[in-house]
């Protein structure tokens, strides 16, 4: 992080499925090299041998009682928020050739 | 009558016992003043006026019949736009979700429900949460109702402003980096983010779930109190909600005089970058606690500045997986571009997203991809636990933390737009105390020369809300500050 940070913005933006303008990544590339050196300010602190906090407070995973599964909606509820749907499924665009 | 509107919970709660209204006079009486004062606001994105009415006249027969509830049986309370309420659209104010509409209730809605409240309307905010002055929404801008010229603050603007305007008795807001206490703050009302934790994020849509909580806006410490009271608990719905430990009636404790507070002052609070107004008047109402008897402590959180770059690594970075079940697929905005699977994802998401999102998005994403997790997503969780380290340090010699809320008052609209990091150092006092997860309220603490609204957080210790809520009850009940309404 010593140098000047710079993002990828194409090779980002492949890896978060994000169809972007080319204006679009030429403001937001700017700004963001600008957040990305002012996130250099962690460098200032040891964190030699700090455990990494991923919440506030010390959570263990939990298991659901027995096997009983909820009430849920029936199937045209769920489908029928999709975009596009027919016979109680989602349509998308053909995925293998 | 004709100001219900502006009336605590509590006043319209002995009003409805002693049968001075009902349900339905104190609901026309919000419906009114929203259908006045909204088209300068602009702080709801939809309402339903005949659905609140029937919901009254639910209450009103309840209470007739002496089956009525509580405090909160009878009382419109305005709910923010990333809560699901059943039946209801919940956009998230996003193009993404335009279409959307909830097919079941979020937890702390159907706890409300249960406690006979009106669920009332859909608020403004940042598109998903994401901004500190409401100007991300997708579909309009709401305005500060004490000056329209200057935004709300955000992300829950919408709920900040209906609340100070008098367009609902409470509101419910979220709260991930200060998204309740800093609009709380700039529109002159009370906004409280609990404990992570006890209020379930089921019906939430999530943008950092680490940090994410539901919590209320209100006009008075005690009426916030009650809607905590309501709220809390434990959710099979949601793993990380917790059962409270301590006190939990609020609201009847601050009938108890407890006291004198050690109170902590961080220095780092009061340094570059606080407008001089603010700095004077968090001064004076510290001073305030002093005379009370309070003892004030100087303490120190020497990684409060680094605060701000944590939370901009670990939000993003949750937000960025978060938002990844937006793709098009099986709800929300698709594009009709989409040719494959693939440009169904990216044409739908970069059609769907707003600027802010797109640029958290990306964010998030590089602060996770490969070659820079550990320089920046690692190093920002070690550094949280060190931010979670000074706030324990300190609560070893005081019973709350007082600071501003938010270093500046309300700006105009625009003035931040087109430079993120102004936006986002907007949260340098409220996002500490997410990334800790604890307890922390704005009350009104006074106004600036040009009648803009100033806010004092209280700073409290985990699961500690009812000495958070005594130690800003006195402040409130001290001074005539929360009884001020905007001229609209």
């Amino acid at each position: 992080m010593s140098e000047t940070p710079h993002i990828d913005i194409d090779y980002v933006a492949k890896l978060a499925r994000l169809d972007m303008t080319e204006e679009e990544k030429s403001k937001l590339g700017a700004q963001l090299d600008d957040i990305l050196g002012y996130f250099d300010k962690l460098n200032s602190v040891d964190v030699e041998g700090v455990e990494p906090m991923a919440h506030a407070h010390r959570v263990t995973n939990v298991w659901r009682e027995g096997d009983q599964p909820d009430e849920t909606y029936a199937p045209e509820i769920l489908t029928g928020m999709a975009p596009d749907q027919r016979d109680n499924q989602v349509v998308v665009p053909k995925v293998v050739e | 009558m004709s100001d219900l509107h502006f009336k605590t919970i509590t006043e319209l709660a002995a009003m409805l016992a002693a049968g001075e209204t009902t349900s339905v006079s104190i609901t026309h009486a919000v419906i009114e003043r929203t259908a006045a004062v909204d088209a300068q606001v602009k702080a709801f994105l939809s309402s339903d006026p005949e659905d609140a009415l029937a919901q009254a006249e639910a209450s009103d027969e309840r209470r007739a019949l002496g089956r009525a509830i509580g405090s909160l049986d009878g009382i419109p309370i305005g709910i923010k736009d990333t809560l699901a309420v059943k039946d209801q659209h919940l956009r998230c104010a996003s193009k993404m979700l335009e279409n959307y509409v909830s097919p079941f209730d979020a937890t702390c809605i159907t706890k409300l429900r249960e406690a006979g409240a009106i669920i009332w309307g859909r608020l403004n905010m940042d598109e998903f949460a994401m901004g500190s002055s409401t100007e991300n929404s997708a579909f309009q801008t709401t305005c500060n109702p004490w000056n329209l010229e200057t935004i709300p603050g955000g992300s829950s603007g919408g709920s900040a402003a209906a609340m100070s305007a008098g367009e609902a008795i409470a509101t419910l807001g979220t709260d991930t980096g200060g998204s309740i206490r800093q609009p709380a703050a700039l529109c002159g009302v009370v906004g409280m983010k609990p404990t992570y934790g006890l209020i379930s994020r089921y019906g939430l849509v999530a943008f950092a779930s680490s940090l994410d909580q539901v919590g209320p806006f209100a006009r008075t410490v005690e009426d916030a109190a009650l809607l905590m009271e309501a709220m809390l608990g434990k959710d099979p719905l949601d793993s990380t909600s917790i059962a409270p430990e301590g006190e939990t009636n609020y609201a009847a404790a601050l009938k108890v005089k407890k006291g004198p507070w050690k109170l902590g002052v961080p220095q780092e609070f009061f340094g570059e970058g606080i407008d001089p107004e603010v700095k004077v008047n968090i001064e004076k109402a510290i001073d305030w606690y002093k005379e009370q008897g309070c003892e004030i402590v100087d303490i120190s959180l020497p990684h409060s500045e680094l605060a701000v770059p944590v939370y901009y690594i670990v939000a993003t970075a949750e937000a960025s997986s978060n938002l990844a079940r937006f793709d098009g697929v099986r709800y929300g905005h698709r594009s009709e571009e989409a040719k494959d699977a693939l440009t169904l994802f990216t044409k739908s998401r970069g059609e769907g997203f707003g600027d802010e999102v797109k640029r958290r998005i990306i964010l998030g994403t590089y602060v996770l991809s490969s070659g820079y997790y550990d320089a920046y997503y690692l190093r920002a969780q070690k550094v949280r636990r060190r931010i979670l380290g000074d706030f324990e340090k300190a609560f070893e010699q005081v019973d709350a933390i007082l600071t501003p809320t938010s270093p500046t008052p309300a700006f105009n609209r625009g003035e931040r737009a087109n430079d993120p990091l102004a936006m986002y150092l907007s949260d340098v006092y409220t996002i500490s105390v997410n990334l800790a997860g604890l307890p922390a309220i704005s009350i009104p603490s006074g106004f600036t020369e040009r009648g803009l609204p100033i806010g004092l957080q209280v700073i409290g210790k985990a699961f500690g809300e009812a000495d958070m809520f005594a130690i800003a009850n006195a402040f409130e009940q001290g001074h005539d500050y929360y009884k001020a309404v905007p001229a609209l």
